[in-house]
């Protein structure tokens, strides 16, 4: 096992934890955190996954995904405020 | 000589993730996980894609990996300053520990965001039939 394999599992270890603020955050913005950081370390996955198996494409998987989250994330915070005072 | 400078880039943005993540678990509040998320995971990618670029040593894909950086580095604190005024108003409070708010006062409790107060509601009955 190389070592960016071994880099690329370590990447993975990071998930869980995210997740674990996606289940439990107290509030809807703690969730939108997560998933923020959740898809952040997928551009991260995609990006040392391009130098593992030498095929240059998972770049562009990489670009899409951030243009994504951003929007997602703005969505996102665009819905929390317009919801305004809630308890969740 | 160039591969140790790949792995060494490699190992920086996989700690700075990590880092991350342990700060999005262990945070007391929302304001202090976005800090961690932020700020950390921007510079744990970024470094990730520096390597990709010095790895390859082509033009295509430094032009595309520095891309991807220079939009991750534009937007990463504009999601966070949108997500986080968000929160605010929504009223998520800061952790027991905070003991100052500048912003207390300065914002109405019942704030409502202006471009949806102008659009009329979908679901509307008409008045006059």
């Amino acid at each position: 096992m190389s070592f960016l394999e071994v880099m690329l599992l370590a990447l993975t270890l990071t998930l869980p934890f995210a997740l674990y603020r996606l289940v439990k955050g107290p509030t809807l913005s703690d969730r939108v955190v997560g998933l923020d950081l959740i898809t952040s370390v997928s551009v991260a996955l995609a990006a040392l996954y391009a130098l593992v198996s030498g095929q240059t494409a998972f770049l562009d998987v990489a670009i899409a995904l951030a243009l994504f989250a951003f929007l997602a994330t703005l969505g996102l915070a665009r819905y929390i405020e317009y919801r305004g005072h809630k308890g969740d | 000589m160039q591969m140790w400078l790949v792995y060494i880039l490699v190992l920086g943005g996989v700690f700075f993730l990590l880092i991350a993540a342990i700060g999005v678990v262990r945070m007391p509040d929302l304001y202090n996980r976005m800090h961690a998320t932020s700020k950390a995971g921007t510079l744990g990618v970024g470094l990730i894609l520096v390597a990709v670029a010095v790895f390859y040593q082509e033009l295509s894909v430094a032009a595309r990996a520095l891309s991807a950086l220079a939009f991750i580095v534009l937007t990463a604190p504009v999601a966070a300053h949108a997500l986080g005024r968000a929160a605010y108003l929504s009223g998520v409070k800061p952790c027991e520990d905070t003991y100052i708010d500048e912003l207390a006062g300065h914002y109405q409790a019942n704030h409502k965001l202006e471009s949806v107060e102008k659009t009329p509601p979908a679901h509307k009955p008409e008045s006059n039939p």
